[in-house]
């Protein structure tokens, strides 16, 4: 085999500390290099250049660079050797810039773990093999998860360009919690009259199939080729013949034994329901734990008063698979219910606000369906608790978040803007009320956010206090909110009307079970991991998975619909080509060697390991070896360093190449 | 070779992803480590396989370095749990093989963590040079010598007496 060497000075970077006329020369003496030379910038096009030259002229087989990090230009440098007529998978690099030229002063010391690693490399590139780039097809269809206004988003600018969606929404209505909104910052436009309209586009588009009520239970395959399973939950309503009358909703004799969770608890619902009047679709669901019918077999005056004979009891979950190429995760969130017993040490819970004992301090989303006019008191501020108007409000910020010791350490993003929101929503209703704000620092930055927080200040008369709250106590039907005002250095108490709590936003449930179930990364709060937290903030780590709105942080409308927007175009960019290329790093089984314990399967993240018989001439199953599916590996190796007969390798990365690399220490 | 002369050979295997990178970044931030250590790239620290680090001692590398993405943040979800298992257990194995424990390491370093690379090579480099040389190979290696020249003799002595 003839070995061609290339050290690169990277100008001054690697010279000053790295003598390369002398790596090179060294070069020249190890086993199989034919060829060795230095030059001031290898990358630029007279260095590359000089290496094509070479291949051609000293008809090289593989070649060694000495110059960056290989993920600075090892594409660039593969890519040379592709142009000069060599496999590009025979290019090796030395790290010789971030490995050595700038971590190490001494240059005679430089220069000789220059000349090691160089070597390593030429023994490893000896025992490369030519590979060849993987191609797959690309099934054009994307599932998005999640019908909240990232998912809605997402799907609309996927299927608008052509390509069929699958939206799944594990409640019986899309709208997510924008549908529950009150008005919304900055603008205070009305959030079901600019969300409605989007759901409705959702329903009627041509290209989204969508299924409410459904949860995803399976993804096996692997980037445009994924298998998903999805289980659509029994309704108990053939949604075929339902036309969305409501009479059975109307007819239910069970009025107040199921709490009405789209309210926040603060009414109730019958036992068949649609979750809130503009639902899409508007088709309702039978909740079996309430109607009579699933106690005793009696009632079934839904049955009665259909007039489409649409009720089902005895309808099914159902099972549905889906042949699919990219998926949106856009799974949102859920705020932090600080009336849970603390279950887990990590939440500890903020039992001196009163949250859950008393029914005048509420959390923000019930806040906003007080605000709203479609909500349990028609928009007018009425106290859980009687009903009458509060006149003096406080508003506590931070519950939950920004707060090591009881709760999240990260800060929530949102609610210093729906605070101030919320402030100025009662201030317009209620003119002689006063609200107080307890705030840590406001955080408003985004386009209009610090002037609409000033506008509450400034022109509702919004008081804001610095400071914690340490204690809310009822006293004489009062509540009275204990705290201290940091800027003034002294305690304040307040006897308040009502108390909202701004509590964090924070993972969906159950956020950490579906990333396992899809197979992408999550943090330890449960929000789903980006590729990079800079340049891939879209994309999830596993390929033709992204991600979307606040299942990846606390994040707004604005940005959530950004994100899905972005994630929309990821999809239509892998959409873009019917085959897929990747790079053939993947694992390979020597079946001759494979003694079929597959030890392989059982450590394997992406199940990617397969099991193939080897049968005689009579078709008889001799033996049964691993077979490695190449769409599926990524290439880590983990099943080369299990396998207890070394018969499986790593393509790029075979033991017989990294004993090289040792040998030549 | 002199005692004063001898400087520690230390191997680090480092996935692709997390610590090669966070090596990068140690570099591209001009911190400086030791260049007694050199290092070997593999994809993942999943793909370790205990027989590396037995060859790096056996070919005369006086400690081992084992490094990856942290627990939970793995560029294939799981590698390096997998990682964590088998050095735990491969630990324990080492003082049976006559090697001391501190010579082979781990630790999990991020592409984000340049200042923690350096400080988890400059420990190592330290650690190994307090242990000193390691001759257990090498040792070995010259007994059997030993053993098969002592053989050797003997057969030419018999082969003398028979010839
Ligand atoms: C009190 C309050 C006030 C706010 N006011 C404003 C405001 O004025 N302006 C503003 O810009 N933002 C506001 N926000 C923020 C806003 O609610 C979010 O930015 C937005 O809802 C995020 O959208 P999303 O689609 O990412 O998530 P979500 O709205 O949470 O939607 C997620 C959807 O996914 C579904 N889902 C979850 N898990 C699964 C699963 N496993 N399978 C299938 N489906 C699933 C859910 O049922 C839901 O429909 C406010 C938030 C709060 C708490």
């Amino acid at each position: 085999m003839k070995i061609g060497v290339f050290i690169c000075h990277c100008g001054e970077n690697i010279g000053r500390t790295v003598d390369c006329p002398r790596v090179s020369k060294a070069a020249e003496w190890f086993p199989g290099v034919v060829h060795s030379v230095d030059y001031k910038y290898m990358c630029s096009d007279p260095g590359q250049n000089m290496i094509k030259d070479a291949i051609r002229e000293k008809g090289l087989d593989a070649i060694v660079v000495g110059s960056c990090s290989p993920h600075m230009h090892e594409k660039t440098f593969r890519k040379a050797a592709l142009d000069a007529g060599i496999n590009p998978f025979l290019c090796e690099m030395a790290n010789l810039r971030e490995h050595v030229s700038w971590v190490h002063d001494d240059i005679e010391e430089a220069t000789q773990k220059a000349i090691d690693l160089t070597r390593m490399a030429v023994e490893k590139v000896k025992r490369n093999q030519p590979l060849a780039t993987i191609k797959v097809p690309v099934t054009k269809r994307t599932l998005v998860i999640g019908g909240g206004i990232a998912g809605i988003q997402a799907a609309l600018d996927v299927a608008n360009a052509g390509y069929e969606v699958v939206l799944v929404e594990k409640e019986p209505s899309i709208g997510g919690h924008m549908s529950q909104l009150s008005e919304t910052f900055p603008t205070l436009d009305c959030s079901q009259c600019i969300l409605t309209p989007r759901m409705v586009e959702v329903y009627q588009h041509p290209k989204i199939k969508l299924m409410t009520y459904s949860e995803v239970e399976k993804v096996e395959g692997f980037i445009g080729n994924f298998h998903v399973t999805i289980r659509q939950k029994a309704r108990h309503i053939d949604a075929s013949k339902c036309t969305g009358c409501g009479l059975c909703i109307t007819k239910c004799p069970i009025r107040k034994k199921a709490f009405n969770s789209f309210e926040e608890g603060m009414a109730y619902r019958p036992a068949v329901y649609v979750p809130f009047p503009q639902a899409v679709p508007n088709i309702p669901v039978i909740d079996e734990t309430v109607c009579t019918y699933y106690k005793n077999g009696k009632c079934g005056v839904c049955v009665k008063v259909c007039g489409r004979e649409a009720i089902m009891f005895d309808q099914q979950d159902k099972l549905v698979t889906e042949e699919i190429g990219a998926i949106i995760m856009a799974t949102g969130y859920k705020l932090y219910d600080i009336s849970k017993k603390p279950d887990d040490s990590f939440i500890k819970g903020y039992g001196e606000y009163g949250y859950g004992k008393y029914k005048d301090v509420i959390d923000g989303l019930q806040f906003e369906r007080i605000a709203s006019a479609s909500g349990p008191t028609s928009g007018e501020f009425k106290r859980p608790s009687d009903g009458k108007e509060p006149k003096k409000v406080v508003f506590i910020q931070c519950v939950g978040s920004r707060d090591d010791s009881k709760g999240f350490s990260y800060c929530s993003k949102i609610c210093c803007m729906y605070t101030a929101k919320h402030a100025m929503l009662y201030k317009h209703k209620v003119h002689d009320g006063e609200a107080y704000v307890f705030y840590m620092d406001i955080r408003s930055g985004g386009k209009m956010y610090e002037e609409f927080v000033r506008r509450a200040i400034e022109e509702d008369g919004v008081k804001y206090v610095r400071g914690r709250v340490s204690k809310v106590y009822e006293q004489n039907g009062k509540y009275i909110v204990k705290g201290e005002d940091t800027i003034a250095g002294m305690p304040v108490e307040i006897e308040a009307d009502m108390v909202v709590l701004a509590t964090a936003m924070i993972a969906q449930e159950n956020a950490s079970t579906l990333a396992q179930t899809v197979g992408i990364p999550y943090d330890k709060y449960g929000f789903f991991n980006e590729a990079h937290p800079k340049l891939r903030p879209i994309e999830s780590t596993t390929g033709g998975i992204f991600l979307a709105g606040a299942c990846q942080s606390p994040k707004d409308i604005p940005e959530s619909v950004a994100m899905a927007s972005a994630a929309a175009a990821k999809t239509m960019v892998l959409f873009g080509s019917d085959m897929l290329e990747r790079e053939p790093v993947v694992a390979r089984v020597n079946e001759l060697l494979c003694g079929g314990c597959f030890y392989c399967r059982k450590v394997c993240p992406y199940s990617a390991i397969e099991v193939r018989e080897i049968k005689d001439r009579n078709g008889v199953v001799i033996k049964e070896v691993a077979y490695v599916n190449d769409g599926l590996c990524q290439g880590c190796g983990t099943c080369t360093a299990t396998c207890p007969s070394k018969s499986v390798e790593l393509m790029g990365f075979t033991n017989e190449q990294i004993f090289a690399q040792i040998a030549a220490l | 070779m002199t005692e004063e002369k001898w400087e520690p050979k230390v191997v680090a295997f480092v996935c692709n992803w997390c610590t090669y990178t966070g090596a990068d970044l140690a570099g591209t931030s001009r911190l400086k480590y030791p260049a007694n250590m050199k290092m070997i790239r593999v994809m993942c620290s999943g793909g370790i396989d205990p027989v590396f680090i037995i060859k790096a001692f056996e070919r005369g590398a006086d400690g081992v370095l084992i490094s990856g993405c942290h627990p939970g943040d793995c560029h294939y979800n799981a590698g390096n749990f997998h990682a964590r298992r088998r050095w735990t257990m491969f630990h324990q194995l080492l003082e049976y093989l006559g090697i001391d424990k501190n010579r082979l390491q781990f630790s999990w370093v991020s592409a984000s963590e340049g200042k923690k690379f350096v400080d988890v090579v400059s420990k190592v480099v330290n650690d190994v040079r307090e242990l000193g040389p390691f001759k257990g190979y090498k040792e070995l290696n010259s007994e059997f010598t030993a053993v098969v020249n002592g053989l050797k003799q003997e057969v030419n002595k018999a082969e003398a007496v028979n010839g």
